[in-house]
């Protein structure tokens, strides 16, 4: 395995742009790097891109891999597995991140077995084991409830990122690095799975994901009606409402208003909690924020082993209140 | 047409999360006592997902797991839903698996079960977490993979998919065979009446062991477990917000948001 070296970031493009969570895998890779002694590039795929590259090593990079072709304009994955299989195989990275994102969780595990290797999803955490050099990929476990730390026989050692665990580096314009293009080289027959349409369903107001507030409801909200009540609130201090699991389920809201595992990660300065247990599911989404407050009838909720604030009480009554004072409050 | 449906059991995930406990010297979970097993919800899904094709077009579904010390009862619950064959692939050299070795051993076995039109499996196990096990079977087989499934459908040689976003949904087609995951919106598996889990009782169950299929787990092994913790708590006392009645609660809670400046 010793010609493998270096560190690769896979450095995801939203409508043109870096998102964040591409800049926190360019902060954590460049940490990875410097522990090892080693390089950090990253790879830019997609259609037109080209001017993001210098952004790449403002924010850490030593090297970009750019692969521009029209037929990337838009994340399909069997184009993607090609080409970054195509430009692993070519640079021999020892270690590859990836966001856990929409495109991260599909890509990732589809290019490890590619390549013959496993990759693990969802890190909160990675390092480097002083003794081994081996990445060491933390990630919680059954749910949030424990954090298991593996290694991974095999490389490249493959670990996607939960967004917003990381920081990125302060960016610096005057950083200089090397711009590599690769030609996509894609075989038309090895597109098997068509993209034939993207539907968006963003919600009006403030995004779920950038909100500094989030007005969260779960099972006890019990009806859509009820949740009107929430989006009362989470407009009144601009915030976005969020919701657990069995409120999607049972259509009170869209599944995008999803917080958890497997639904969005949200990190806002206030998270107020309504009515839901806090199962640990429900927390790996929003056990991040800067405080919470929890409403809750049930005093053992555990949703109260991880707030700031909280009262035991029906929402019905309490709600309203807070809603009312507060109301009065800021317009002091 | 027939679909293949990957299903793991893992401990029932609506345990409490305040009685999970961590050993970390044997590293491993010790879930709340009598937390049963369950089939993994999000396999849970993928059944379902099979169960609606075949309910509105017919279908042979195949249900296969593997494991060590399987829970004939838990995946017997398969068959009462309406799947028509469970293979269970046991072995004492199945236990604890990582998601390469799964992958393989699952591939090794559908490519045993002969022609398939669509195989099923949860976009990820409510125990590990991993998430992989299914674009790892696709690649292996070498078929078209699709995550992230809120709706299947199967019609003229294709596959269509819904498959969730964070922003949307996207719609896929891809030829068949092909492999694609499933995401909860796809919905619960559906309860079996009593007179289904009967009859269900009486469906003999496929087991295969390691020898038979011909693979050699030693091999298969890509990831080591190094520790195991429990998760790191937020360093946080709850303080409770009381008053004479819920709503001098709710407007006292506002009066401390304000005083802590949150808002």
């Amino acid at each position: 395995m010793a010609e493998y070296k270096g560190v690769m970031t896979y450095c995801e493009i939203t409508e043109g742009k870096l998102p964040s969570i591409s800049n926190e895998l360019l902060g954590c890779g460049r940490r990875l790097a410097d522990d090892l002694g080693q390089e950090l590039c990253t790879v830019l795929v997609g259609s037109d891109i080209g001017s993001l590259a210098q952004e790449a090593i403002a924010f850490g990079a030593d090297r970009v891999y750019v692969v521009d072709d029209p037929l990337l304009k838009e994340y399909q994955t069997d184009s993607y597995v090609s080409v970054m299989e195509k430009v692993v195989r070519q640079v021999m990275p020892q270690i590859l991140i990836l966001g856990q994102t929409s495109v991260g969780r599909d890509l990732a595990p589809m290019l490890a077995f590619r390549l013959d290797t496993t990759a693990t999803l969802d890190c909160v955490d990675l390092a480097i084991d002083p003794d081994t050099k081996l990445l060491l990929h933390i990630k919680p476990v059954y749910g949030g409830n424990a954090h298991a730390t593996f290694t991974c026989d095999s490389y490249p050692q493959i670990a996607t990122v939960r967004v917003k665990v990381m920081s990125p580096l302060e960016p610096n314009a005057s950083q200089r690095g090397e711009v590599i293009t690769i030609d996509a080289g894609l075989d038309p027959s090895a597109i098997r799975t068509r993209l034939l349409k993207r539907v968006k369903e963003e919600e009006g107001g403030v995004r779920l994901e950038d909100a500094q507030i989030v007005v969260s409801g779960g099972r006890g909200i019990g009806s859509a009606e009820g949740f009107k009540q929430l989006q009362e609130l989470a407009a009144m201090v601009k915030g976005a409402v969020g919701a657990t699991r069995p409120p999607c389920d049972n259509d009170w809201v869209a599944y995008n208003l999803q917080v958890g595992l497997t639904g969005k990660i949200v990190n806002p300065d206030l998270y107020i909690a309504i009515a839901l247990s806090g199962s640990s599911q429900h927390l790996s989404g929003c056990a991040h924020s800067k405080s919470i407050i929890a409403i809750n009838k049930d005093p053992k909720a555990n949703i109260f082993n991880q707030a700031d604030f909280g009262v035991v009480g029906d929402w019905k009554k309490v709600l309203p209140a807070f809603r009312d004072k507060l109301k009065e409050l800021l317009s002091e | 047409m027939k679909i293949i449906v990957c299903m793991k059991q893992v401990p029932d995930p609506e345990a409490p999360p305040s009685a999970i406990k961590v050993d970390t010297e044997a590293k491993r979970v010790i879930m709340p006592q009598g937390t049963p097993p369950v089939i993994n919800p999000f396999d849970g899904n993928a059944l379902e997902a099979a169960l609606m094709i075949k309910d509105a077009q017919g279908a042979k579904i195949t249900v296969i797991s593997v494991g060590r010390n399987l829970s004939k009862a838990v995946l017997r619950k398969s068959l009462a839903t309406g799947a028509d064959e469970l293979i269970l692939l046991e072995d004492d050299a199945f236990e604890k698996l990582d998601s390469y070795a799964t992958a393989h051993i699952l591939a090794t076995a559908i490519r045993e079960t002969g022609e398939y039109d669509l195989i099923l499996c949860g976009r990820q196990a409510a125990d590990t977490d991993a998430g992989q096990v299914g674009s790892g079977i696709a690649e292996i087989l070498k078929i078209p993979g699709i995550t992230a499934a809120c709706k299947v459908e199967l019609s003229n040689g294709k596959v269509r998919v819904e498959r969730v976003v964070s922003d949307g949904y996207e719609v896929v087609e891809a030829p068949t065979p092909a492999l694609v995951t499933a995401s909860s919106e796809i919905g619960e598996l559906r309860y079996p009446s009593m007179k289904e889990v009967m009859a269900a009782q009486k469906i003999p169950i496929t087991v295969r062991s390691g020898q038979e299929l011909g693979v050699d787990v030693s091999r298969l092994k890509r990831l080591n477990l190094v520790r195991l913790s429990p998760p790191p708590g937020r360093k946080t006392e709850c303080q409770f917000i009381g008053g004479e009645t819920p709503e001098e609660a709710g407007a006292n809670l506002a009066l401390k948001v304000r005083e802590a400046q949150l808002l």
